[in-house]
């Protein structure tokens, strides 16, 4: 093929211009500061939230919580995240907001040990790395924020789920993704206080709907049809909960497959009123976020330097203490009925 | 063939003879810079003077670390998705396959494997489903198009199947730091020098033998290559054993790079090969195509998206120039084709420009 | 007409319905194993409605392979018109959901329009057409909705309920996928322009110079596959009422592995969108039935692979066999008018 070189000289220069354009813009909408290495005098206070995914009604208030703290420090918030929970879609992102040089990274991991290296390769260059609601490996992280022991979690969903069967019959658990910290630490302690305080209740299944609606919607459906004697479904997640909700409110399971879990009260409403789901558990994620941005805000600041012993001042949320294994724990998990859930708007 | 003159009657005023190939009716320079992948190469290089001046993080060693490990699997891929494009084929299954040797390596290693051993097997793996989607096109005759779309989906689904849901995670931390390791102090990865090897090779085979000439025959016409003596049917299961084999090694890298083995690893790959060689010049009609266009081609999508990521543009936009550059090269090739077949051709026997 | 009928019975004999009995047999060992699986409120429900949005894309899906092309890109219109109309609820909340119907078909139309202009006009293969919209419509959709997600309380109750009701025990959705299917059927078998689809997918060069319309043919093809996924996009909104930017991700490889298990070759040429249909009903029903069988779901995809490079063989070997059937027809008419002349 032929080209002439008044063509081809036309196309690289519209390209070269194209692009300029482009870049011009994407650079005028750039949110990350100039921030150089940790060194420098002032502190840089440019603190970005990797939750596990963006669109789950769970990080948008977590995140909004960590920007409320971020705000009242006077740094820089941002949020980016893959759109699908994804571990490689995380380590990404992790490498943009080293090479962008921001002072802090607040991450929800989707895999405990993919996203590892990446963030080590953060650390080495100066930024500060803490974990909040899912955690990695320690040795990848300063911190890490959790939002309730998991023995809490698991307990409060297990007694949940005991009482509204009555301590008999078949369970199945419906998870996010298969990988997610979380979500395994609380499933085996779920299944070990099961097996010691729960003999006459049976876990059939665990499924996994990734945090994704229509995969918990439709793996719902499944448990349904797989096991026809199910008499409960825990959901640890509040994107599976809320699917698996809207779910059971229109099939004839409704009332006969008794659902718990953890559910944001905004998204539960309807459904506790209707008689879908009778009580559920959470914390307040908003204090999560806003926990993690000051922790971090510590960390870069010099205040703490993450070992166990540290303390510092959390704004309105008070003191916090570093427990075993860097991590700094929120308080408890709290049971939402249809009697307190309109005290509450998140 | 040259026109020869009768001595012994000499017509008066003959034009000049000229070879009548237009490949070589043009003096070497035009014909190495004024070619498709040489506008590739060109915007290639736009890309990064822009982006170096636009953003002060982008011209750094740690930029070029990123963006490299990012487009290694696809860098790699490309090489064998290149010729097997330019027979006319194409092979939808190597993200697939890049998900099985995942997991392959990944049970492997569980099991008390050392991870070359893995990597072998995984490579072997790789190879076999080669074998299954070129006997298949072969064979049965059936199109390449079809075959690796249900490869893809068995290939994945085997992946998913032996692993299930959950990923292995342990991985030796010798090869998973080398698999990120770097030349000294330039930012370029070690695994760089691996891919400059393949490469080297594949040029070779390509374009200087005479086995890369069949793979551009067989591209422009099946059966007059074959006539030609070309084994059709081998060449086409070779490209595509290749094919398997360098997504299972570009599998290997995968797992080691995000220490983490599990069955939905690198899921849509293929498209971004595809994407990548077809902006690097390949004709999807087959016969025509240079690696080195196809390297600049997965390097600019590369480049443009670490830049448009540093300077904060949201990675979904990065998706939207990627389909808007892919689709608006195809058809600038189609448009330049029906302007120039719409001038008027002065009848001459020298070769126009 | 009796011949063209036995032939049609033949037909059918030898795919379509081959394809439903399987569909069947799945059916029965599912229900087998539990009988919840069909003979229950919820299991019957489920078996027809989860691959009635599938079913409506693989439709329109086979009319564009019919013709010798592909469209990669029908996830991605499905997710942005699922998007569109979320956000038109939103904005909106008092409009009528038939009219976000019509909106999303008229919307999917367009996206498909451009699709086909540009497989028309472009001279450029579909299936790298569809890959760049493939990813321009994706990228689209996920810039446009950020980190926002529509929730089941901000769509109207009317369109939730037509996505998860019945009436007279058949999901509504059902009902929507089958009349489309039935337009589909009649379309391709009755009308000129659709036999002409057929005929530009069996020799699209013979067809030109026979004179047909191509490439208006082939944008009508990719026009209605596009508005097909745009009326999928409504019909997911109205079953799932959750719509992030994800909706829809991945759907096209379901969509032609449907229509190609379900005859239609990949070639052009040949193959029913009754077919297709089946071949939706066939996928999706494995799905759910691989669990109930004890098979964990994660084998699935394995299972959908083998499937379709199954279908592609078994469409190789028939196409042979009847080119030779043809062949020694054609053979022995000529000879006998050889013998009739002699």
């Amino acid at each position: 093929m032929t080209h002439g070189t008044l063509r081809t000289g036309l196309r690289a220069a519209s390209a070269v211009a194209a692009l300029s354009l482009l870049l011009a813009a994407g650079c005028s909408s750039s949110t990350a500061t100039s921030g150089t290495s940790s060194a420098s005098k002032k502190a840089n206070l440019a603190i970005t939230f990797l939750p596990k995914n963006l669109g789950n009604a769970y990080f948008d208030t977590s995140d909004k919580g960590g920007k409320k703290a971020i705000d009242e420090l006077g740094g820089t918030y941002a949020e980016v995240g893959p759109a699908a929970a994804a571990p490689d879609a995380q380590v990404q992102y992790i490498n943009t907001l080293t090479q962008q040089g921001v002072g802090g990274i607040d991450v929800s991991a989707n895999d405990k040990a993919a996203i590892c290296s990446a963030l080590q390769d953060a650390m080495t260059a100066g930024v500060k790395v803490v974990t909040y609601d899912s955690d990695t490996n320690p040795e990848c992280r300063n911190l890490f924020i959790n939002q309730a022991t998991a023995d809490g979690i698991a307990k409060v969903e297990v007694d949940m789920i005991a009482k509204q069967i009555n301590d008999t019959g078949e369970i199945a658990i419906l998870s996010a993704s298969a990988n997610a910290t979380n979500q395994n630490a609380w499933i085996d302690l779920m299944k070990t206080q099961l097996a010691s305080s729960h003999p006459n209740i049976k876990l059939v299944d665990v499924v996994y709907g990734n945090d994704d609606d229509q995969t918990s919607f439709d793996k719902t459906a499944g448990l349904l049809s797989a096991h026809p004697n199910l008499k409960g479904i825990i959901s640890p997640t509040t994107v599976g909960i809320t699917a698996a909700a809207r779910y059971l409110s229109t099939s004839s399971a409704k009332g006969k497959v008794m659902l718990t879990g953890l559910g944001t009260p905004n998204q539960m409403r309807q459904y506790v009123k209707d008689g879908t789901v009778t009580a559920f558990a959470l914390w307040n994620p908003a204090d999560l976020g806003y926990l993690a941005a000051y922790a971090t805000a510590a960390l870069i600041k010099g205040d703490i330097t993450g070992k166990t012993g540290d303390t510092f001042t959390a704004g309105t949320l008070g003191k916090f203490t570093v427990g075993a294994n860097n991590t700094v724990l929120l308080g408890d998990p709290y049971q939402f009925t249809k009697d307190n859930i309109d005290q509450f708007n998140f | 063939m040259s026109t020869t003159t009768n001595t012994a009657t000499k017509p008066p005023a003959q034009p000049p003879v000229v070879k009548t190939y237009s490949d070589y009716g043009r003096p070497l320079w035009r014909r190495i810079l004024l070619t498709r992948e040489m506008a590739i190469v060109a915007l290639l290089v736009a890309v990064l003077v822009v982006a170096s001046i636009q953003l002060p993080r982008f011209a750094t060693p740690l930029t070029m670390t990123n963006l490299l490990l990012d487009v290694t699997p696809i860098l790699l891929i490309s090489l064998t998705m290149a010729p097997i494009m330019i027979t006319g084929d194409i092979d939808l299954s190597v993200g697939s396959m890049v998900g099985l040797s995942s997991v392959v390596v990944g049970l492997l290693t569980h099991s008390g494997w050392s991870i070359p051993s893995a990597g072998l097997v995984a490579i072997l793996v790789g190879a076999v489903g080669g074998v299954v989607n070129g006997l298949l096109v072969t064979r049965f005759g059936l199109p390449a198009l079809a075959v690796t779309i249900g490869t893809l989906a068995l290939y994945r689904g085997l992946a998913i199947g032996l692993l299930g849901t959950t990923a292995i995670t342990g991985f030796p931390r010798y090869w998973t730091q080398l698999a990120k390791s770097k030349i000294g102090d330039t930012g370029v990865p070690a695994v760089m020098i691996l891919f400059a090897v393949l490469l080297a090779v594949f040029v070779v085979i390509l374009h200087f033998t005479s086995f890369g000439r069949g793979v551009y025959a067989i591209g422009l016409s099946k059966d007059a290559a074959a006539f030609s003596g070309i084994h059709v049917a081998r060449t086409r299961v070779i490209l595509f054993v290749l094919s398997g084999a360098m997504s299972a090694l570009a599998g290997v890298f995968y797992t080691l790079r995000f220490t983490s083995s599990r069955g939905d690893n690198a899921t849509g790959l293929e498209l971004a090969v595809i994407a990548a060689v077809v902006l690097g010049g390949v004709s999807v009609f087959g016969g025509r195509g240079a690696l080195h266009g196809v390297v600049a081609g997965v390097l600019l999508i590369g480049a443009l998206s670490n830049a448009l990521r540093l300077a904060g543009v949201t990675s979904d936009v990065i998706n939207i120039i990627t389909g808007v550059l892919l689709v608006g090269s195809v058809i600038a090739g189609s448009l330049l084709q029906w302007i120039q077949s719409r001038r008027v051709r002065p009848a001459t026997t020298a070769a126009s420009a | 007409m009796n011949s063209a009928a036995s032939r049609v019975l033949g037909v059918l004999r030898s795919r379509e319905m081959g394809i439903l009995l399987a569909f069947l047999l799945v059916v029965v060992l599912g229900t087998l194993k539990n009988p919840s699986f069909v003979f229950s409120k919820d299991g019957w429900h489920d078996l027809l409605i989860t691959p009635s949005i599938l079913l409506v894309v693989a439709v329109g899906q086979a009319i564009v392979i019919i013709t010798r092309n592909v469209d990669l890109s029908v996830g991605s219109m499905l997710g942005l018109t699922a998007y569109l109309a979320g956000t038109i609820f939103v904005k909106y909340p008092s409009i009528p959901w038939q009219l976000v119907f019509l909106i999303g078909l008229a919307f999917g139309g367009f996206l498909g329009l451009i699709n086909g202009a540009l497989v028309g006009y472009g001279k450029v293969p579909a299936m790298v057409i569809t890959l760049g919209t493939l990813y321009a419509y994706r990228g689209i959709n996920v810039a446009w909705t950020g980190s926002n997600r529509i929730n089941a309380d901000q769509i109207p109750q009317g369109l939730q309920a037509v996505g998860n009701n019945s009436i007279l025990g058949i999901p509504i959705l059902t009902i929507i996928a089958l009349v489309i299917l039935l337009v589909a059927a009649w379309y391709m078998r009755n009308m000129r322009s659709g036999r002409e689809m057929y005929a530009i997918g069996s020799d699209p060069d013979a067809a030109e110079l026979y004179g047909l319309a191509k490439r208006r043919r082939v944008i009508t093809a990719f026009v209605v596959s596009g508005a097909m996924s745009g009326l999928a996009g409504v019909l997911y909104t109205a079953r799932y009422a959750t719509i992030n930017s994800q909706a829809g991700y991945g759907f096209e490889l379901d969509a032609i592995g449907a229509a190609v298990i379900g005859g239609v070759a990949i070639v052009g040429g040949s193959g029913t969108v009754v077919g297709a249909a089946i071949g939706a009903f066939l996928l999706y029903t494995i799905n759910r039935a691989l669990p109930v069988i004890g098979i964990p779901d994660f084998w699935q995809k394995a299972v959908v692979g083998a499937l379709i490079l199954g279908a592609i063989v078994l469409d190789r070997v028939l196409a042979v066999r009847q080119s030779r059937k043809l062949r020694e027809t054609k053979v022995e008419t000529t000879n006998e008018t050889k013998e009739v002349a002699a």
